[in-house]
């Protein structure tokens, strides 16, 4: 059975990078692998999803209602929003860092309240402060790195060295430390 | 690799010599990772249009061609589409369209492979990258086998998606030779009548070679049911049905009807699925053959996805966790430091009538700007401004189009040469960022770049505009409020056509450096909620007082043009 792992965020967090990272990392461990993401309209700010599915052969590149393993969420609340996709047993590793939507700023919605909490009654959940961790390796844009640390936690059989060889392959080069740092201050949180 | 980096490492291989596209979700990156081969001449086009000519031209003269764009752009380049199946081909010539089901980022889902139909044109679906790179190097030896352009859909799981690829080495191919043959590409009635024979003929030759063809196969597991299916919506049947008979589909048109036939007659129960409308069904219904469901059961709207199918198939649903809170909506939005973000905002506050246009500007339309009263398709603000100003002269005043500098460059000139020629007092407003914006900034015939790189003299929009009879052309930075809403209001008073030029680049164009973030006196702030209407992202109300999120402002300086009680300061 494929595997899967579900990446959401905010337009221009660098979900898509983690994404490949991870694929990266899959494929080298010699899974049949495969990445699938939306690109346009919804880049702008906008929430955005990408799937990695992994196993000995792989179909669908999507992941579906009821099958996610992992469900990464780079933003406090958008983690809710695609919670239908976690399986039954599934973890949701989730920032606590809160980014307001445009209905919210207009005022026309509210920000639900305390959306850790909540989720942490539906679900297994890793909350942290990923922008925090991020600050501390030194940039505010290593939140999905932080965040690729702490799942790495839940992937055993994939060595640390397998991790840190994507970012330095898939990083730009003046940013690899910093995102190893961001890595294992996620990886060690 | 995506399914659209596999496309263009297929191009690579089979020696394609030249591509001219137009970039549009999910097309683009083919185009772009072709261009970073030095073998491969690469462009962008003005629009889709041109981009199939070119290459149609390009085949002519014995090279093989190739043209990619989404789905609404084959509607552009339809006029050349149905005569190319006409004229046929010297070197081989691709047209790969890409369909958005579910819109993820376009203003329709259609279905291209009615296109295939109606131009007779035979058409290929990939399933996954690997058959992206090998589906586009057999497009090449269908093309010149059976002279004939071939279509090659794709669909943004297929486009957007990754997975393994093998790559081989290019094989360099010498021109055709070229001789001059008017029966076969003067397309006048004589000699097109002679063609549509040929045409037809060629159909039938077709349909023998799909029932040949590799990439139609059935497989033959479990026979109590079969699916027929092609593309992304095999993974799908696959994933939920590991045991099931499929006939897969991978040369969509002419369908090898019958193989489907005798699949049919293997297996107990017969489903076709296929995501938007029922091309397959419907043809394989009309060869009398019995399907057991389809479009009853699948829908016709939206993509499929391995859940619908197993709801549909009445298999039950795996077990989820749900977040019943109402979650507010996370919609795009135009970026902080946007330079379209004034002109809506003051087409807003003005109250004009706008006819939109598609680019990043068409997020004009969204709360709390909410100024968009039309958008349609690439150009139709010009045109749709034209017709709405002659039946209602009285209105001119209060009407303005907003057309982008990439969309102007694709289809806005003519619509504009419309009010020019036949005299109607309209307002155009060009947004010109410096970029084509929307689809992930690529380079355009105003910018002063090619697709590769190469730097070269950049169309004057003022200089179109004066050529087709504007005689009131002007240009204005967005960002400064004042200026702006004084030019729109002049040249509303205006009794003859004009444009404004709004030039101001898109903020994420690495040239444009950020200012450091504005920030706000809570003191001085009275609540008044000014600077909400511009709908900025930086900007948010918290504890009874607007607040500037410092990680996001990129000090454009447009809120603090709105606060009357100066409590928003430069940093
Ligand atoms: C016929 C057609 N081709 C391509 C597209 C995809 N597309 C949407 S908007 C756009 C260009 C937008 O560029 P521009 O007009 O410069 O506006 P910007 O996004 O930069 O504000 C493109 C290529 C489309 N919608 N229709």
């Amino acid at each position: 059975m494929a595997k899967s792992i579900m990446i959401v965020g905010v337009g221009g967090q660098g979900t898509l990078l983690a994404s490949r990272i991870i694929g990266y990392v899959l494929v080298n461990k010699g899974f049949d692998v495969k990445l699938s993401e939306v690109h346009g309209m919804s880049q702008r700010g906008g929430s955005v999803v990408t799937y990695v599915k992994y196993g000995d052969k792989v179909y669908s590149p999507i992941v579906d209602k009821g099958e996610a393993d992992f469900i990464l969420s780079f933003e406090a609340i958008e983690g809710a929003r695609y919670l239908e996709m976690l399986k039954k047993g599934g973890t949701l590793i989730t920032n606590t860092h809160e980014i307001y939507p445009i209905p919210v700023i207009t005022g026309a919605m509210s920000y639900p309240e305390n959306p850790t909490e909540k989720l942490s009654a539906l679900c297994d959940t890793k909350a942290l402060d990923a922008l925090a961790l991020a600050r501390e390796a030194g940039s505010e844009k290593a939140v999905n790195t932080v965040l690729m640390g702490v799942l790495s936690r839940y992937m055993p059989d994939i060595e640390e060295e397998l991790w840190l060889k994507a970012i330095e392959e898939l990083v730009k080069p003046k940013f690899v430390e910093l995102n190893k740092k961001a890595f294992m201050l996620g990886r060690n949180a | 690799m995506l399914g659209n980096e596999a496309i263009a490492r297929g191009l690579y291989e089979a020696g394609v010599k030249y591509i001219s596209s137009y970039p549009g979700t999910p097309s683009t990156e083919i185009s772009e990772v072709a261009a970073e081969y030095d073998e491969m001449y690469a462009e962008w086009a003005p629009n889709e249009k041109v981009a199939l000519e070119s290459a149609l031209g390009a085949s002519l003269a014995g090279a093989r061609s190739f043209t990619a764009m989404k789905h609404v752009g084959l509607n552009v380049a339809a006029d050349p589409l149905f005569t190319s199946a006409y004229t046929g081909v010297n070197g081989g010539l691709v047209v790969c369209v890409a369909d958005d089901p579910a819109m993820h980022s376009s203003q329709n889902e259609q279905d291209s492979r009615h296109y295939a139909r109606a131009a007779k044109l035979p058409m290929l679906e990939p399933a996954d990258s690997a058959e992206c790179r090998d589906f586009a190097k057999a497009a090449y030896e269908l093309s010149e086998r059976f002279d004939t352009p071939v279509l090659l859909r794709t669909c943004t799981r297929v486009a957007h998606s990754q997975s393994l690829v093998e790559q081989r080495e290019r094989e360099e191919r010498a021109l055709m030779p070229y001789a001059k043959n008017p029966a076969k590409y003067v397309m006048n009635p004589g000699f097109a009548y002679k063609r549509h024979f040929a045409v037809e003929d060629r159909l039938q030759e077709m349909a023998r070679y799909s029932e040949t063809c590799a990439f139609n196969y059935a497989d033959i597991r479990d026979t109590s049911v079969g699916f027929v299916c092609a593309g992304t919506c095999y993974q799908y049947v696959r994933e939920v049905f590991p045991d099931a008979s499929i006939y897969k589909i991978g040369l969509s048109f002419p369908l090898p009807l019958e193989s489907i036939k005798a699949f049919a007659a293997k297996v107990e129960k017969l489903y076709v699925v296929e995501e938007l409308d029922g091309v397959f069904e419907t043809e394989i219904r009309a060869a009398g053959i019995h399907v057991d469901g389809g479009k009853d059961l699948f829908g016709n709207i939206g993509e499929l996805s391995q859940s619908k199918i197993a709801a549909a198939m009445g298999v039950p649903a795996k077990e989820n966790a749900s977040f019943t809170e109402a979650l507010p909506a996370r919609p795009p939005v135009m970026c902080a430091g946007c330079p379209h973000r004034g002109v809506f905002y003051t087409l807003s506050k003005l109250k004009l009538t706008v006819l939109g246009d598609i680019g990043c500007y068409t997020l004009g339309a969204s709360a709390p700007l909410s100024a968009v009263d039309s958008v349609v398709c690439m150009g139709a603000s010009v045109s749709m401004l034209h017709g709405f100003n002659t039946v209602r002269p009285e209105g001119s005043g209060k009407c303005v189009a907003v057309i982008g500098d990439s969309t102007f460059l694709h289809s806005g000139i003519t619509a504009l040469t419309d009010i020019a020629y036949n005299r109607s007092v309209s307002t155009v407003l060009i947004l010109d960022n410096s970029i084509t914006g929307m689809t992930g900034h690529q380079q355009n015939p105003a910018t002063g770049y090619t697709l590769k790189m190469q730097a070269v003299p950049p169309v004057s929009l003022e200089k179109v505009c004066e050529g087709v009879g504007i005689r009131r052309v002007r240009s204005v930075d967005p960002s400064d409020l004042k200026a702006l809403e004084e030019a729109i209001k002049e040249e509303l008073a205006a009794d003859e056509p004009s444009v404004i030029i709004c030039r101001k680049p898109c903020m994420l164009l690495k040239y444009v450096k950020p200012n450091p973030p504005f920030s706000i006196e809570r003191e001085k702030c009275k609540a008044c909620r000014s600077c909400m209407k511009l709908g900025c992202p930086a900007l948010r109300f918290e504890a009874g007082k607007a607040l500037i999120d410092n990680t996001q402002c990129v000090g454009c300086g447009l809120c603090k043009q709105l606060c009357a009680f100066g409590a928003i300061k430069e940093a």
